[in-house]
C-alpha cells in the first residue's frame, strides 16, 4: 500500500473529509473540510469520489515525500508549493514519481489548500467519516493534527494519471469574497434597530483565536435589548452569535452542537465554504438576503459543481 | 377544546438549511418529554433529507439538505410527526450513579461555590449528591449531558472568564445546571469535583455513558477511590 511520509506537517494539517452528519444527539458535531468546495474539486481532479478523505492544510504548509509515487492535487489557497524544483498551481492534477517530495510554504492567498491523493486518505472511520475532530480528539488520524513522522496511507489506486484542470470561470465564481451573505438568525429580534444596522454596516475583522470551532470577530460591539433569558438550543453551522461581550462569533465546522448565546445572523449554504478560506485579521462585511435567494445561491453554486465543463481534461 | 399538539409547537427559522422547533419557552419535564418522544420518533422514521437533530432543553434544531427540503414543507411534515406525540410511549431512562471526588484539586471552585450559598463545602457536596438528576440532553461537545435540576440553593452563575482548558472528568455549576466536562474544553462553568468516568469514549459501543433521558446521582469518592478507578 502507498503511503505519504510527514516531514514537516505544517501549522495545523488535519485529516478531512465531508464530515459525519447525523451524531448531534451525542453532542458530535459533523466536522469535516472547512472549505468543502475546495476538497470536492481536488478529489476529482485526482478521481476520486467527491468525499474521498484529503489534507487540510491551513496558513502554512507542510513538507511530504511519497515512497510510492501518487497521483496527487492541491486545492482552495496556493500555498507556494513546489514538486521538487517544479512550481505547482492549485487546480491541477500532477503524478508524483517515487521519492518525489512535496513542499509547501505559507499561504499567498486565503486560509486553507487540499491535498487529495488518487485513492484518497486512508483511515479508521470514526462514525462512518475520516474527519478529525481536534477538540475531542476524535476521528481522521490518531485524532489529531499531523505530526513530523507520521506515515498515512492512501487507498487503493488504480486509474492511470489524467491531467485535469479546473476550469477557469469555475475558479472565479468559487473565489474569495470579503462579504458574507446571511440570514436573520433565530433570536434576530433580541437585537435593537441600531445594533442591526451597526453589524450590517460594520466591517469586522477576523480574531487571531479563531479556529475550526469558530471565528471570533472584532468590529462594532452589538447590544442586545435584554430582557429575555436564553435558554440552551441547538445551534446551526454559520451561526453568528452575539455573546455579552458584544463581539459576535461566527460558529464554524468543530462548533458547539448547542449554545445559550443568541444569533443574529446566520451565513448562507452557499458561502460557508468561503469561511472556511478566512485567515486572521482578514475584514469582512455582512449582506442580509432572503432564504428564497439564499436557496438560489445554493442550487446555482451545486448546479456548476456538478457540471462536466467544470474539470478539464 | 381539544387542540392538535401540533399547535403547542412553535417553529423558527435558524439558517437555511435548519429549522428549530420549541416546545414552550421554559426547561420543564413537560418540554423535555417532547423533546425525546419527538427526537425518539425522528430516528425510528427519518425524514428523507434531513440531516441532523440537536435536542436540547425545550427544542430540536433539524437540520437539512436545502436542495431538497424546505422550511415550509418541512415544517408540515414535522407538524405530523408532533401530532402523534402523544400516543407514543418513551422508555424510563436507566438509574446511573457518577463517583465523584469533590474539592481540592478535583473541585477547584467548591469553596467559591460554598462561600457564595453561605454554607460550608461539606453541605455543598452533601446538596448535590442528594439529587437524582435527570439528562435534559447531550450537547456541546461529544457527550457533555446537561443535568438538572440543580437544588436552589446551589444555582451559581458561571465564572466570569472561562477557564482555557478544564480537567476531563470534570463536575461543574452553571446557574440551575450541572454537568461532567468529558473532554479538555474551554469552560466557564464552577469545578466542584471530578469524576474518573470516561464520559465518552469512541471504542465504546454506547459512546456516551449517558443518554438523554437517563437519571443520574454523584456519588461521593474518595481520592484514594477515584485513583483505584481510573487505574482499573
Amino acid at each position: 500500500m502507498s503511503t505519504i511520509q510527514v516531514q514537516t506537517p505544517g501549522l495545523q494539517t488535519t485529516v478531512q473529509d465531508l464530515g459525519r452528519n447525523g451524531f448531534g444527539p451525542v453532542g458530535v458535531s459533523p466536522s469535516g473540510a472547512a472549505d468543502p468546495i475546495s476538497l470536492r474539486l481536488g478529489n476529482r481532479l485526482v478521481g476520486n469520489d467527491e468525499s474521498a478523505a484529503g489534507l487540510e492544510m491551513m496558513l502554512l504548509g507542510g513538507t511530504f515525500s511519497f515512497p510510492d509515487g501518487t497521483i496527487l492535487a492541491l486545492t482552495g489557497s496556493d500555498f507556494g508549493a513546489m514538486l521538487d524544483d517544479v512550481r505547482l498551481n492549485v487546480g491541477a492534477s500532477v503524478e508524483a514519481r517515487p521519492g518525489q517530495t512535496l513542499r509547501l510554504g505559507p499561504t499567498n492567498s486565503g486560509a486553507r489548500c487540499y491535498l487529495c491523493v488518487q485513492g484518497g486518505i486512508a483511515v479508521t472511520p470514526f462514525l462512518g467519516s475520516a474527519s478529525t475532530h481536534i477538540l475531542s480528539g476524535l476521528g481522521g488520524f490518531e485524532g489529531r493534527a499531523l505530526r513530523k513522522g507520521d506515515v498515512l496511507r492512501i487507498g487503493s489506486a488504480t486509474k492511470p494519471f489524467r491531467k485535469r484542470t479546473i476550469a477557469p470561470e469555475a475558479s472565479e465564481h468559487l473565489s474569495r469574497r470579503n462579504v458574507m451573505r446571511v440570514t436573520g438568525g433565530p433570536q434576530v429580534d433580541w437585537f435593537s434597530e441600531s445594533s442591526l444596522r451597526s453589524f450590517y454596516a460594520g466591517t469586522y475583522r477576523v480574531a487571531e483565536q479563531s479556529n475550526r470551532m469558530g471565528l471570533r470577530l472584532e468590529g462594532p460591539a452589538i447590544t442586545q435589548l435584554g430582557a429575555g433569558q436564553m435558554i440552551t438550543e441547538g445551534v446551526s453551522l454559520g451561526a453568528v452569535q452575539v455573546p455579552a461581550g458584544g463581539s459576535p462569533i461566527i460558529l464554524f465546522v468543530e462548533q458547539q452542537t448547542t449554545g445559550g448565546y443568541p444569533k443574529i445572523a446566520n451565513v448562507i449554504a452557499a458561502d460557508l465554504h468561503r469561511v472556511g478560506q478566512l485567515r486572521p485579521r482578514d475584514e469582512i462585511r455582512f449582506e442580509e438576503v432572503t432564504f428564497d435567494a439564499s436557496r438560489s445561491l445554493l442550487m446555482e453554486q451545486e448546479k456548476l459543481l456538478a457540471s462536466r465543463e467544470l474539470i478539464l481534461e | 377544546m381539544q387542540r392538535a399538539a401540533s399547535e403547542l409547537a412553535r417553529f423558527q427559522t435558524a439558517s437555511d438549511q435548519s429549522l428549530l422547533v420549541y416546545f414552550g419557552r421554559q426547561i420543564t419535564l413537560g418540554a423535555h418529554q417532547r423533546v425525546r418522544k419527538l427526537l425518539g420518533l425522528l430516528e425510528r422514521e427519518p425524514i428523507a433529507g434531513v440531516r441532523n437533530l440537536n435536542p436540547a432543553y425545550c427544542s430540536i434544531l433539524v437540520s437539512f439538505d436545502a436542495l431538497r427540503l424546505n422550511h415550509r414543507g418541512l415544517e408540515e411534515i414535522l407538524r405530523g410527526y408532533i401530532d402523534r406525540l402523544d400516543a407514543m410511549q418513551i422508555p424510563t431512562g436507566r438509574e446511573l450513579q457518577i463517583p465523584t471526588c469533590y474539592g481540592g484539586e478535583f473541585g477547584p471552585d467548591l469553596g467559591e461555590v460554598a462561600s457564595l450559598r453561605g454554607m460550608t463545602p461539606d453541605a455543598v457536596i452533601e446538596l448535590h449528591a442528594s439529587v437524582t438528576y435527570i439528562v435534559y440532553f447531550l450537547g456541546f461537545v461529544p457527550g457533555f449531558a446537561y443535568l438538572g435540576e440543580l437544588p436552589e440553593a446551589l444555582a451559581t452563575p458561571r465564572l466570569d472568564s472561562p477557564r482555557r482548558s478544564t480537567p476531563p472528568g470534570s463536575v461543574g455549576i452553571a446557574g440551575n445546571q450541572t454537568g461532567v466536562y468529558p473532554f479538555a474544553t474551554p469552560g466557564g462553568w464552577r469545578l466542584i469535583g471530578r469524576t474518573p468516568i470516561s464520559m465518552f469514549r469512541a471504542d465504546r459501543e454506547a459512546m456516551s455513558f449517558v443518554s438523554i433521558g437517563d437519571r443520574v446521582r454523584f456519588t461521593p469518592i474518595s481520592a484514594a477511590q477515584f485513583a483505584a478507578t481510573e487505574r482499573g
